[in-house]
């Protein structure tokens, strides 16, 4: 009796002692529902921007990230994963979970400067130590001695960068001529021996198990590859020609104003843009948008013409129809029994 | 299974005196509980499959490129299961049989496939598999590739199913009677006879139902497969793959359409194993 009286009085006291420390400095949590490549970036950043955070209010945010598949990711969000942001690897994702579930604004994307995305990336080639195959530009990769490893576009969201780069290159080649584009990716295509389901997958297959000439990968997932198996092993090939990928980030309108995080929310990705963020996002091979950081990181990103999917695709829903949708291009170019 | 069957089965409520008391009430939770796990999720995939309409049912499914994916997923993973009847037979029967040293350590090998995360188990036989892998790299030279190729798959799966007929297989090689094999052998049975005539009747249906476990779990395994299959689409890539193909592009209804038919199918021929060993029982007497 009385050690549950005396624990009574306890709870009391520290309620009343800690509600008005709690308002006087609020903590609060925020969770970045994000994908697989981006994992070192958040882990970095999510530290600065706590500390931007607790400099600025006074309060103290944590921030968890997940990270998996972009689709997946989204999926997971739609079917009730409690995200704050969804900082994922293309806007057709995000549009998704806009359409789907309701749960973003459908201008999620006019919200933010460039397209909400405060980093860029781009395609190149990953190819073993010396270039033995001599691979230089897209054209190489349909050599019928040359074994391309990309990851299935129906499965990855990052791969599907890839073969609109590849589609994007054939575009210019052949004066936009979409046939001769469709010829040259299904060429492409006819040299994979293996599609693996996702980026990292096939970063294995390449590195790992030595499949293949050539990877084609996103910049920073190239660098981070050269970071983790070494120099002596593989090297980058920067082709003519390359798409601007842009992995967009959005806040959760419905989460964040149920929550009460919209505030640390929506700095939280703007914060993102300020130079300590651009430097954050170039740190980890992603290319800022700020031409001021940029002008640091010449060296790390050689200047190439990069060409988006809004100009040569009209966008990411229309790509998707047209390309990845069921009986789409990419599933004309794989027909069974072939 | 055996055990099951070894119990007098009387008309409602079963005999008097079981262990467990109660008939309606054991038999109220257990409706309760398999509605809860297994009646409902399996009524929320049928529920989503409808929003497809029967004309979109059935174009889902005749899709050459699925019916590619059923032939390769049900295909391999038969051919394991029978490998793996025939090969966990022969384990089992050697780890019951026989005492020799290290056989605890084999006996606690066999569980491994259930332990180890799937996609470890894929990365780990890709890397073994592969040309340029331990194994994979005898295998090149005389034209036999393994990843990357439906054989990939078929290794994966038998790896993965190998527990499934072993484990079920042990206790009853354990309760084998050997007063019936001595018996054979005084009235000049051969080694031969006495295999196919006694033991092999004996533990049929228990490989049997070996069988159908680890083909059940073969076709509906992903992680591991999704490694070393190569994935290429009409050759080797699995139903599950296709569902999550589907899923990739919020297609939720089309992916539980495949994974409906999945299920039918998989339960026929469930259904049809277990009829099989029915019927064995019945003929052997076992």
């Amino acid at each position: 009796m009385t050690s549950l009286r005396f624990r009574a009085v306890a709870l009391a006291l520290a309620l009343l002692l800690g509600v008005p420390a709690l308002a006087a400095a609020a903590e609060l949590s925020l969770l970045n529902v994000s994908y697989d490549p981006t994992r070192e970036l958040y882990a970095d950043y999510n530290k600065i921007f706590a500390a931007h955070w607790k400099a600025k209010t006074g309060d103290t945010v944590t921030i968890k990230a997940s990270h998996g598949g972009s689709g997946s990711q989204a999926r997971a969000v739609i079917d009730g994963l409690e995200a704050d942001v969804v900082t994922l690897a293309l806007a057709y994702d995000i549009d998704a979970i806009a359409s789907k579930s309701a749960l973003i604004a459908p201008d999620w994307q006019k919200r933010l400067p460039d397209n909400a995305t405060p980093y860029t990336s781009t395609i190149v080639f990953l190819v073993r130590k010396g270039n033995p195959k001599q691979i230089k530009d897209w054209n190489d990769l349909i050599r019928s001695d040359v074994k391309v490893i990309t990851p299935n576009p129906k499965t990855s969201g990052g791969a599907r960068w890839n073969y609109l780069a590849a589609w994007g290159y054939a575009l210019r080649q052949n004066g936009a001529d979409q046939a001769k584009a469709q010829e040259f990716v299904a060429k492409l295509y006819a040299n994979v021996p293996v599609l693996d389901s996702g980026a990292r997958g096939a970063t294995l297959t390449f590195v790992q198990r030595r499949q293949g000439d050539v990877l084609l990968a996103w910049e920073n997932e190239a660098f981070l590859s050269i970071d983790e198996f070494g120099k002596d092993k593989v090297e980058i090939v920067v082709p003519s020609v390359s798409i601007l990928a842009e992995p967009p980030v959005a806040v959760v309108d419905k989460t964040v104003d149920r929550r009460g995080t919209r505030g640390v929310a929506e700095e939280y990705l703007k914060y993102l843009y300020s130079p300590e963020g651009q430097e954050t996002v170039a740190r980890h091979y992603f290319r800022p948008r700020s031409s001021e950081v940029a002008a640091k990181y010449t060296e790390r990103f050689p200047q190439l013409p990069l060409f988006t999917i809004d100009e040569v695709f009209g966008g990411w829903t229309k790509a998707q129809q047209v390309h990845f949708s069921d009986g789409g291009v990419f599933d004309q170019i794989y027909k069974p029994g072939k | 299974m055996s055990i099951a069957a070894t119990e007098e089965r009387g008309s409602w409520g079963g005999r008097q005196h079981t262990a467990i008391p109660g008939f309606p009430l054991t038999l109220g939770i257990t409706l309760c509980y398999l509605t809860a796990i297994i009646l409902l999720p399996l009524a929320a995939l049928f529920l989503k499959s409808t929003g497809l309409g029967f004309g979109g049912f059935a174009r889902t499914l005749l899709d050459p490129r699925t019916i590619a994916a059923f032939r390769v997923s049900f295909g391999i993973a038969l051919a394991a299961a029978l490998i793996n009847a025939v090969f966990g037979l022969l384990v089992a029967w050697v780890l019951e049989r026989y005492r020799f040293p290290g056989r605890r350590l084999i006996d606690g090998l066999v569980d491994l496939p259930f332990a180890l995360p799937t996609a470890v188990a894929g990365i780990s036989l890709a890397t073994l598999y592969s040309d340029n892998g331990w194994i994979g790299g005898l295998l090149a030279p005389f034209g036999i590739d393994i990843a990357y190729t439906p054989n990939g798959i078929l290794v994966a799966l038998v790896f993965i199913g190998l527990p499934f007929v072993v484990r079920t297989v042990q206790p009853i090689i354990a309760d084998l009677e050997h007063e019936a094999e001595e018996a054979a052998r005084t009235l000049g049975a051969t080694r031969l006879q006495i295999f196919a005539r006694i033991v092999l009747p004996a533990l049929l249906p228990a490989v049997l139902t070996g069988m159908a476990l680890a083909f059940a779990r073969g076709v509906g395994e992903y992680g591991s497969v999704i490694f070393i299959a190569g994935n290429m689409p009409g050759l080797s890539e699995i139903v599950p793959l296709l569902i999550v193909i589907k899923l990739e592009q919020f297609d939720y209804a089309g992916a539980s359409a495949i994974g409906v038919a999945m299920l039918l199918l998989s339960f026929l021929i469930l259904l049809a194993i277990n009829f099989t060993q029915v019927w064995m029982r019945r003929r052997y007497g076992a």
